[in-house]
Order: C-alpha cells, then sequence, then structure tokens
C-alpha cells in the first residue's frame, strides 16, 4: 500500500462513517446474462423515475421498459434475463460499452438496489464506471472474448470475482482473466471508503492551493 | 496504442508513447488540455487519480438533491458555494411556468433545490428568474463560461462548456457531493485525441452536421477515455453556438469532455456578458485566453482527419447517436454498418419501425422538437425562423420549438421571431429540457416519429416507444414544413 493509501487508512478511523459503502473483496455467484451491446443509463433507468430526491427503491425500476410491456407491471416480457427465473446471482453481465449516455447516477443505485454487486462487460463508458465504483459496485472489464465464454455458460455456472487478486474465473471450466483497476480506486472497495473522505481529509492542501496556484 | 485502420480518415501516429514523444519535443508540445489541466492539480496520489480543482460547479434539480443530502448527512456546507450555479431545467414544464408545477414529485425536487440552494448560499437562477434555463445554455450566455477554466456539472451535456477552450465534463451525484465538499474531483488524466475538419461547409450543412457525420464515422464509443480537441479551418470558421453544438455531442462519442481553443469569435461572445470580467480584469483575463491552444508540436494519442465538403445534411436512423446517415443515403445494412452497431442493428431497426436498405427520405413525420441544449440557442431559432418565413408546417404535424434559456426566448420576442413561428404553425413553449429526455409532461408517444435537434436517440429516450431522429435544426424546420424527412437543400433556393 501507497503512503497515500496507508495515511488514508489512518485519518479514517475513528470517523464515523456516514454514508460508508459495503466493502466489496470476493463474490462468488450466479449470473445474469443481458447480451445486449451499447446499453445506454436511460434504458437502465428511464429518466421518469429520477424524479426522487433520496438514493433508495430504484431497483424495481431498472431495465422497467425492457422488463414490462407499455409500462404495465403485471405484462412482464418473458423474453427479458431479468424476468427469467432460471437466472439468479449479484452478477450481470452485458455486451460491450454498457452504461453510456447520460451521467445519471441513479444507473448505478438502481443496479446495486437490484441486489447486484458486479457488473462485467467487455467495454464500460467513463461516467458509468466511476459512478458504480463510487457506490461500491464493482465494474469488471474482461476482453471480448472472455465476456463471449461467459455468455456460452448454462445458468447454473458461477462466477467468481477475487479483487484482491483481480481475477474473475468461471468456476466450472477454470477459466480466468485479470481484470485491471487502480490501487486506490481498490483500497476504498475493499474497505467501503468513499472519495468524499478523501477529498475532506486533504481540505488543507486544497485550500492551500487556492491561495498558491488561483 | 489504439489503432483502427477501418477508416481512412484516421492517420496513425509516430511511434513511442505520448508521454515519451512529448519528452523528445523540445519545447514541450502542450496541447490545450494540458495547459489547462496541469494548472488545476492540486496533487496526485501515487498510482492513483490526481486531485483535480473545479472552477465552477453548475448544479439542477434532478441529479443534487442526494448531493445536498449527503452534505447534511455529514454536517457541512458547500465549500465554495460562489463558484456554484443552479438552476432548473430537467423537470420542469414548458408552459405556464407562472403556476405552480402540478406533478407532484417534479415539484417537490424543485422545491428541494431552492430549498438547498437557500440554505448552502447557492445563487439559483429558478422559474421566474429571468437567467432561468437549460443549465449548457446559461452558462455561456451569462459569461460564467471562461477559456482556461475547469467546469463540472451533474450532467453529461457539460462538454458543451468546452468551445470556450475549458475543461468540461459531466459527473454523477456522488461526484457533485465532492465538488460541494472541497471543490474537487478524483480524476486520472483521459487520453488525448484531435478530430480536425478542413475546408468550408456545403449549403444546407450546419453544424449538428458535422458532428452527427463525426458520429457516424467513429461510432457513439469511439472516443471513450479521451479528451477531444476539435480544430481545423472548418471550425474555426464557426460561430460560438455552433461549436457549442459539436462539444455538446462529445460525449455522444464516448468522449470525457471536447475543447476548442479560443480565438477572437470567443472573446467577442464572452465580452461584455452579464457574469464576464470587466474593465482591467478583461485585459488580464484576455492575455491568459491567448495562451490557450495547442503547440504546433503537440502530441495527440490519435487523430482524425475530415473534410467538410464530404458532409451533407445529416439524420439519425437507429437507437445510438452514431447511427447516422446523409437525409439522401439508404439505411445500412449488416454488410454495410460499421462494427460497432452491427449486433444492435436488427433490434434498432425493429424499435424504430425501420428497414435495412430502405431510403431514409420520405419517412412520415409525427413529431418536430427543436430544442435542448445542442440547439435551441437564438442562432439556432433564426436559422429556423429564416427558413420557414412564408411556409407553414404540414397538417398533421406537431412542431414544439423549446428555447434553451428565458434569454433566448426573450431575444426571440425582441426580434419578432415569434411572429414567424406563430404564422408557420409552430408552438413556442417556454425554457427547459422538454421532449430532449421526456422527464417532464413533453413526452413523444409510443410508436410515433419525432425528428428532433437533441441529442440522444436512445430507446424510450422521448417517451416510453417514441422513436427520435436526430438532425440539424434546418433539417427539422424542413420535415416540419413537409410533413416528412426531406433533403433541406431542394427547398433552399
Ligand atoms: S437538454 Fe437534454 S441533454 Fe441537455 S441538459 Fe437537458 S436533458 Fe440533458
Amino acid at each position: 500500500m501507497s503512503f497515500e493509501l496507508a495515511s488514508l487508512n489512518s485519518k479514517l478511523i475513528n470517523r464515523s462513517q456516514v454514508n460508508k459503502m459495503k466493502a466489496l473483496t470476493t463474490i462468488l455467484s450466479r449470473f445474469v446474462p443481458i447480451n445486449i451491446e451499447n446499453i445506454d443509463t436511460d434504458q437502465i433507468i428511464p429518466a421518469r423515475f429520477l424524479k426522487a430526491t433520496t438514493k433508495n427503491g430504484f431497483g424495481k425500476n431498472l431495465f422497467r421498459d425492457w422488463r414490462y410491456y407499455n409500462d404495465d407491471e403485471s405484462k412482464t416480457r418473458a423474453d427479458f434475463p431479468l424476468n427469467m427465473s432460471q437466472f439468479d446471482g449479484e452478477i450481470l453481465v452485458a455486451g460491450k460499452n454498457f452504461g453510456c449516455g447520460s451521467s445519471r447516477e441513479h444507473a448505478a443505485w438502481s443496479i446495486l438496489d437490484y441486489g447486484f454487486r458486479v457488473v462485467v462487460s467487455s467495454f464500460f463508458a467513463d461516467i458509468f464506471k466511476n459512478n458504480a465504483l463510487n457506490n461500491g459496485v464493482l465494474p469488471v472489464q474482461v476482453s471480448e472474448a472472455f465476456l463471449q465464454r461467459i455468455f456460452l455458460q448454462d445458468n447454473n455456472t458461477e462466477l467468481t470475482i477475487d479483487l484482491e487478486k483481480q481475477t474473475i474465473t468461471i468456476i466450472s471450466t477454470g477459466e480466468q482473466e485479470h481484470f485491471d483497476i487502480s490501487s486506490y480506486k481498490k483500497t476504498c472497495l475493499m474497505n467501503g471508503y468513499d472519495d468524499i473522505d478523501y477529498l475532506i481529509s486533504i481540505k488543507e492542501e486544497i485550500q492551500k492551493f487556492e491561495l498558491e496556484k488561483l | 496504442m489504439e489503432i483502427q485502420t477501418h477508416n481512412d480518415s484516421y492517420k496513425i501516429p509516430p511511434a513511442g508513447s505520448r508521454a515519451e514523444r512529448r519528452e523528445r519535443t523540445e519545447f514541450g508540445g502542450a496541447t490545450l488540455f494540458e495547459k489547462i489541466w496541469d494548472k488545476h492539480i492540486v496533487k496526485t496520489i501515487d498510482d492513483g487519480p490526481s486531485v483535480l480543482y473545479i472552477d465552477r460547479h453548475f448544479i439542477h434539480e434532478v441529479t443534487s438533491p442526494q448531493a445536498f443530502t449527503g452534505l447534511n448527512k455529514r454536517g457541512i456546507k458547500v465549500l465554495r458555494p460562489h463558484q456554484t450555479i443552479a438552476t432548473a431545467d430537467h423537470n420542469v414544464p414548458t408552459l405556464n411556468q407562472h403556476l405552480p408545477i402540478k406533478e407532484e414529485l417534479s415539484r417537490l425536487q424543485v422545491e428541494a433545490l431552492i430549498q438547498n440552494c437557500h440554505e448552502h448560499g447557492v445563487e439559483l437562477y429558478g422559474l421566474g428568474h429571468p437567467f432561468q434555463g437549460i443549465v449548457h445554455v446559461i452558462g455561456p450566455e451569462l459569461g460564467i463560461t471562461q477559456p482556461g477554466m475547469t467546469i463540472v456539472c451533474g450532467d453529461s451535456h457539460t462538454s458543451t462548456h468546452g468551445a470556450f477552450g475549458a475543461i468540461a465534463f459531466g459527473i454523477g451525484t456522488s461526484e457533485v457531493e465532492m465538488v460541494f465538499a472541497s471543490q474537487c474531483l478524483l480524476q486520472s488524466k483521459p487520453k488525448l485525441m484531435r478530430i480536425n475538419i478542413e475546408g468550408e461547409l456545403n449549403k444546407g450543412v450546419v453544424s449538428k452536421d458535422i458532428v452527427l457525420y463525426i458520429l457516424s464515422k467513429i461510432t457513439s464509443s469511439g472516443a471513450t477515455g479521451y479528451a477531444i480537441e476539435f480544430a481545423g479551418s472548418t471550425i474555426r470558421s464557426l460561430s460560438m453556438e455552433a461549436r457549442m453544438t459539436i462539444c455538446n455531442m462529445s460525449i455522444e462519442m464516448g468522449g470525457r469532455c471536447g475543447l476548442i481553443a479560443p480565438d477572437e469569435i470567443t472573446f467577442n461572445y464572452i465580452k461584455g456578458k452579464p457574469l464576464s470580467p470587466k474593465e482591467e480584469q478583461w485585459q488580464v483575463s484576455l492575455n491568459k485566453w491567448k495562451t490557450l491552444y495547442s503547440d504546433t508540436d503537440a502530441v495527440f494519442d490519435k487523430e482524425y482527419y475530415f473534410k467538410a465538403e464530404d458532409i451533407e445534411p445529416m439524420i439519425t436512423y437507429g437507437t445510438n447517436p452514431g447511427m447516422g446517415i446523409s437525409v439522401s443515403a439508404t439505411i445500412p445494412t449488416v454488410d454495410t454498418i460499421n462494427e460497432n452497431d452491427k449486433s444492435g442493428l436488427a433490434k434498432s431497426l425493429t424499435y424504430m419501425g425501420l428497414t435495412q436498405g430502405a431510403a431514409i427520405k420520405g419517412q412520415k413525420i409525427d413529431y418536430v422538437f427543436i430544442g435542448s441544449c445542442t440547439n435551441s440557442r437564438i442562432e439556432d431559432l433564426r436559422l429556423v425562423a429564416s427558413f420557414i418565413k412564408g411556409k407553414h408546417k404540414a397538417d398533421d404535424v406537431e412542431v414544439w420549438i423549446v428555447p434553451g434559456s428565458k434569454q433566448v426566448e426573450a431575444q426571440a420576442i425582441a426580434e419578432g421571431i415569434d411572429k414567424i413561428f406563430e404564422e408557420a404553425g409552430f408552438m413556442l413553449r417556454q425554457p427547459g429540457c422538454s421532449a430532449c429526455l421526456g422527464m417532464n409532461e413533453d413526452k413523444i408517444p409510443a410508436g410515433k416519429y419525432c425528428i428532433s435537434t437533441s441529442n440522444r436517440n436512445f430507446e424510450g429516450r422521448q417517451g416510453a416507444g417514441a422513436r427520435t431522429l436526430l438532425a440539424s435544426p434546418l433539417t427539422a424546420a424542413a420535415a416540419a414544413i413537409t410533413g416528412f424527412v426531406t433533403d433541406v437543400r431542394e427547398l433552399l433556393n
């Protein structure tokens, strides 16, 4: 651990964490596959559900317009994976360029609120990736080939994500791939810290910067 | 280094990593982006992101309430309220704005914004204020947006402000809270891309066509991970409004932000705006701004070159903004479409009710929406008005013009443009995001076709089941007159 992260650790000890994220180290779970590319945040959570002033309760509207016909909860689309009882788990697996479009963090909140802790894709849009990390949802970027291997597995297959080792493994076949994450973000996720805690902790340095550089 | 060969406009950069190449150049060879970025770094975490100082923070009612709640839970206030500017735009009605908002949740959101701004000492240009409007329209027109700044907002189209030579990008709500708490963000430096466009534009082609054309070439994820600088003689000839339209849609290519080096056109635009620097401060600012350009030996990770003469009036046929073609072309087939959109083509066309290989020209239109932070500025309204003067909309088409701000609305009325709209049967509404995202009651009904000057044609973006065709204000106006997708060049003398 770098000096910076060690000092972050020490600064946060004994501090009551107001919005503490759930720490994440390893996840072993089945997965829900949505084999569609370019899934934008308007699909993840349509704009008409952004009127809340809290972060809770978005899960029930996750992929709303792909889950129901005519916005009617009694008319579920049987062919959408979230509605298929054979699929379950804390891991969402989706096609490349996941989370493009609007910056709405509600997309990450709805994914977390629904019960996912990890999203696996071969490519993530920038803003979504940040939003996910800031909420304790881990975006795991794998190669296109590995992604296609996951899509080929049956619905009982489990995946393990080991954040410490930065690996994702298909349990039944033993296939494994390494994924990237900055060591700063890794420390935050493994300990449930967020960037706000860190930024507040360096307030004096920021004020000094304002005086000297602006 | 990533190399794309499928696109013949792409020039492969010289060998070596960008950092190495920069070291080799004698005078530093800084890009516009780096000149601004380097000045705003408070510190860099070892093997981690940098702490980036933020000069201006715009907020609105939809992505700020949870951030204020976070602050309140921590028992802290907005650190620099005077660098924070608020408006209500996403969720406001565009008719009868003087009356209380009917929809309860929308009203609560707007009320929460008023309350939060009051408690934290943040200036609010809310409903009824003469400066109210879409956040990316008011920042520039008030002179708040200036070259060399770092600007953020909880809205992805913050990239608009980059047209002034600023680093401007959209953030999530947790990041809004970070900026509230510390006036800083943790950011990794993006890779750098330059898109050059040279030459004179064809008749009937405007800046929206340029950006839809670029998108159709590099796709909706072509710039993910990059900051984009738009350059070249075509860009330099554009007005500020036109430049904003291009930077606005940088995010649709996946870009972190888009920038254009400031020049006389930029300075003349800013001069005299309500909140721009005045008197001695003006000269000080101007001297600083004049240093903001990419050095001739600056190095980019990726460069594209396009010719203005190749660009025709554009329109989208699919469900991401990269799925665009010239209005006179046919919809691609699985064999002719770019790799990025191949797997989604069938799904997209089913949603849109369109056919592979068919002409887009002649497609029936039900609604025309001229508005959004992409195309709702006074120049857009003037362009539409000059084109439709003396004409009338087709009978079965509904046409909404939603100005970007109260100032745009007032200017349009002062110039008598409102009368031209009225005579043509176009409905001039009040400022807000409106049918761009269909959050208020301005929604396009399921299955209906809307030619829209906004920036996103995602499924359901303008209302569940709505079918969006993105185009320029000129192409949208042409469709309003004829009732179907039209090549505007055929109507121009
Ligand atoms: S007009 Fe549309 S894109 Fe622009 S800020 Fe509003 S919702 Fe976002």
